[in-house]
């Protein structure tokens, strides 16, 4: 546990993403199994434990510490887990050696809801404070130390050379601790049989089009779906749903489990029904109403009844046993049309393919697609073997471009990393109002790319020269410039003051030139609302 | 007779003491005050008189010029003030110079200890626990969480960093006055014996505190040298310096900072800490009430810091206790 609570300290305070691999890959080497594979769970956020939650941490300490003294102190701490292994009580007398990982894990799987508050202590007892934090972080979930599970496994794959790939695709096929996972990548084992698993197979990627010119000839076009990307596999009887990073929504979608039920692999956008995007079969409702139903581990029936899911078709990774991923886009299109009679229509349709005479009457087209809601085109070399990650020259999205709006710089954040010495998050606003007749800036995102390094620099110092306030690492600043932000969409959101909110906002050019009063005003962004 | 300890006053601004019209670390101006040690929310300049430690008298001539009206104690000795109070300065073990005052009137005792520790410091003398009748103390880290560890695990956990990293540099964000050469006289103590490195800021205390014979050895001006030079080496800066622009001219700077608050994750997150070393110039919890225990005072008073739990542990133990709220006193120890 000494070892686990240590990397989770040093998580804490890393911000680095190779310094972040390299830890996790260096405890992964050095520790021996099972504890790795429970760690690796607990990076990954495969672990659960019923017994034990935030308020039985809560209740534990109450019946030691004065509760007044308890409420001071988590308050300035801000964090229950993190204020417990402060004023757990030193026990007395003899106590024995720190429980290891495993160890810790075997005695949480064990605990029920009964015998939690004499169990629980008995493991604390041994630990230090650094090691009651890690076992309160283990206990309760959400580590909130900025990894990943993608990291994690990136860090996997880094600490014993294998591909990351592998790791991803066989990830799912066992459980914590991954014995067998660690016996292949770490002991050379032979690579571990999956054919009976529902696996995840890792998702073919799109570079974004710029400045190039295609021939439809080579490429076939397609909407590109305002949803989520999502693989539906089913195996030997049983089905299951991963996102784009690999992780098991399963339970977040439950009504697509049913709905396949031969074998495939199929790759596709997850929508909610509704009638913002057009579809073979009826339309789907806009990201913000799918966002309803994302990250939640059950679902009510209300939910299923009023946003039911359903998943466009792409593409057809396997089918009735064959894999056929070695085979051209075409072909699989073909079977993927041919496979459609045998899906229920309630939980899938076909994403359509874009006609279009040549490569101009295809963009001309594209500058229709906003009206739709859709993010833009995907083009797709027809001879593209269905290959993992991002292969130039195969898939190209070409999204449609962005909106456009003129924003006042209001307050700018350090960044982190390379950056922490540069204020380099922006957040802007928009005038709630005519501002020669005394209107006021309204916050209406934040920004942290989009620029070069070079006006970084120049923007820095802006924020340097023009402070007005500083609030910790915040600084508001003197309205004296405007960016031309550029997003994807706007919503309607109670969280900010302006009643807005950007999606995927990003500083397209910085008008120096461009007097604050002539930015846009908060109705000019209201009217791009297309839910 | 007047009613017992009518001669002390608490105010907001500072303690008054009546008799002999002077005031304790006040917040402002006064025609006569009486100093503890040289932070800035105990000494201001601008008074008409200063009593103090010279240490403590030769900090603040270095950051407010008082040459003037200035009577010097040393420690263990004691100054007959006007209408009948003796004052006594005691070892307080905080920082150079840094005194407790020991009021006597009337046959009664008052211990003021401005900000206090109980651990051994290169830098000062130790703490003197003083018997008295009302104890006038601090609460900065008075919070049960706050218990600092042992200064040599830190000083492990530096060295250690800078080992692993020799072509980087290991920055400590350190408060000027006190923390910053407590950290270099550590370091020399354990056998670190290379040139450490110090932001401009630095210079003045820590040649005042040589001056009073604490030896902080080789210290090298990052300003005179380039980055090369200083790979492998530790740099030290004042905590508003660590995340500025001055440290881009550091070899890729492993961002360290020597503080109390450092013993809790978010702070020393929102900071872009990297190595959090938890080293404190203020008595940690456990020896904020062991020194109440130990001084056994008739009554504690409370002049800053996180007063709501130590007042909540006086009535658990059944001690006396009053808040003064003095203002101008922020989160030291930074
Ligand atoms: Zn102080
Ligand atoms: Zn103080």
């Amino acid at each position: 546990m000494e070892a686990f609570a240590a990397l989770l300290d040093a998580l804490v305070y890393t911000r680095s993403r190779n310094e972040k691999l390299r830890l996790i890959a260096e405890y992964l080497r050095a520790t021996p199994d099972p504890d790795r594979g429970w760690a690796m769970a607990a990076l990954t956020d495969g672990l659960d434990f019923k017994a034990v939650k935030s308020s039985t941490i809560r209740n534990l300490l109450k019946e030691r510490v004065d509760p007044v003294l308890w409420t001071l102190s988590r308050d300035f701490v801000g964090d229950t887990a993190e204020t417990a292994s402060f004023l757990w009580p030193e026990p007395l007398g003899e106590t024995g050696p720190p429980p290891t990982v495993s160890e810790a894990v075997d005695a949480l799987s064990a605990m029920t809801r009964a015998n939690v508050a004499s169990e629980l202590p008995q493991l604390l007892d041994r630990l230090d404070s650094a090691g009651r934090y890690a076992l309160f972080k283990l206990a309760t979930g959400g580590l909130r130390i900025g990894v990943s599970s993608r990291l994690a496994k990136v860090a996997f794959a880094q600490a014993f050379d294998v591909s990351v790939d592998a790791v991803e695709e066989y990830w799912h096929a066992f459980g914590p601790p991954y014995l067998e996972l660690f016996a292949w990548a770490a002991d050379g084992d032979d690579a571990p049989d999956t054919a009976h698993i529902p696996l995840f197979k890792p998702f073919m990627l799109a570079h974004p089009l710029e400045e190039l010119h295609v021939d439809l000839a080579d490429y076939a076009a397609e909407w590109k779906w305002d949803g989520i990307r999502v693989q539906l596999v089913h195996v030997a009887g049983e089905t299951r749903l991963y996102s784009r990073s690999g992780d098991d929504i399963s339970a977040t979608f439950p009504e697509l489990l049913g709905a396949l039920q031969l074998p495939a692999v199929l790759d596709g956008e997850l929508l909610v029904r509704g009638t913002a995007q057009g579809g073979e079969t009826g339309g789907a409702a806009s990201f913000n109403a799918l966002q309803q139903r994302l990250g939640r581990k059950t679902v009510s029936k209300k939910m299923l009844t009023e946003s039911p899911a359903f998943v466009r078709l792409y593409d057809v990774l396997s089918v009735d046993g064959e894999d056929l991923r070695g085979r051209e886009w075409q072909h699989r299109r073909t079977q993927l049309e041919g496979l459609m009679p045998r899906l229920p229509d309630s939980h899938f349709d076909l994403s359509q393919l874009v006609e279009a005479r040549d490569f101009d009457h295809l963009a001309e087209i594209r500058e229709g697609t906003r009206d739709d809601a859709i993010e833009g085109l995907m083009l797709k070399r027809r001879d593209s073997l269905y290959v993992p990650g991002r292969k130039t020259g195969l898939w190209y999205k070409w999204k449609r471009d962005p909106l456009l709006v003129d924003c006042v710089l209001m307050y700018a954040q350090r960044g982190s990393g390379k950056r922490s010495s540069f204020y380099s998050d922006y957040t802007f606003g928009c005038w709630n109002g005519d501002p020669d007749a005394g209107a006021d800036l309204l916050p209406v995102g934040k920004a942290y790319s989009g620029f070069t390094d070079a006006e970084l620099k120049k923007l820095d110092k802006v924020v340097r020269q023009t402070t007005l306030n500083r609030f910790g690492p915040v600084r508001e600043v003197e309205r004296t410039l405007v960016f031309e932000v550029a997003f994807d969409s706007v919503h309607e959101s109670k969280r900010h003051k302006s009643g807005l909110a950007m999606r995927f906002p990003r500083i397209h050019r910085v008008r120096w030139d461009k007097p604050v009063h002539e930015a846009d005003r908060i109705e000019a962004l209201r009217k791009l609302i297309r839910d | 007779m007047s009613a017992p300890f009518s001669w002390i006053k608490p105010h907001p601004h500072g303690v008054y003491v009546e008799p002999a019209d002077c005031w304790i670390d006040p917040s402002r101006a006064v025609d006569k005050a009486l100093v503890t040690h040289g932070h800035a929310d105990h000494a201001r300049g601008g008074h008409g008189a200063t009593v103090a430690t010279p240490a403590t008298l030769a900090i603040m001539d270095l950051r407010y010029n008082i040459r003037e009206n200035i009577t010097p104690v040393e420690y263990g000795e004691t100054v007959r003030l006007t209408g009948g109070v003796d004052a006594t300065y005691i070892p307080a073990g905080h920082v150079l110079g840094s005194a407790q005052i020991l009021l006597e009137h009337a046959g009664e005792r008052v211990v003021i200890t401005g900000d206090y520790k109980r651990r051994a410091d290169p830098t000062c003398p130790p703490f003197e626990v003083t018997p008295c009748d009302i104890f006038i103390t601090e609460a900065t880290f008075g919070l049960p969480l706050f218990a600092h560890p042992p200064i040599e695990d830190e000083m492990a956990k530096l060295l250690d960093r800078l080992a692993a990293y020799p072509d980087r540099c290991v920055l400590v964000g350190a408060y000027a006055l006190g923390k910053a050469q407590r950290v270099i006289a550590e370091l020399r103590a354990v056998g670190h014996t290379q040139a450490i490195y110090l932001h401009g800021a630095m210079e003045k205390m820590c040649r005042l505190y040589e001056d009073f014979g604490v030896d902080l050895g080789e210290l090298r001006m990052v300003m005179d040298h380039d980055k090369d030079d200083m790979r492998g080496h530790i740099v030290i800066c004042p905590p508003s310096a660590l995340n500025d622009r001055w440290s881009r001219r550091l070899p890729d700077p492993i961002t360290a900072m020597a503080s109390g608050w450092m013993r809790v994750r978010g702070r020393a997150r929102q900071r872009n800490v990297e190595l959090p070393l938890v080293i404190s110039d203020h008595a940690d919890w456990f020896e904020l009430t062991r020194t109440i225990e130990e001084v056994n005072p008739h009554e504690t008073w409370i002049t800053h810091g996180r007063e709501e739990a130590l007042l909540r542990w006086h009535q658990l133990h059944q001690r006396r206790a009053r808040a003064l709220a003095m203002v101008g006193r922020e989160d030291e120890d930074d």
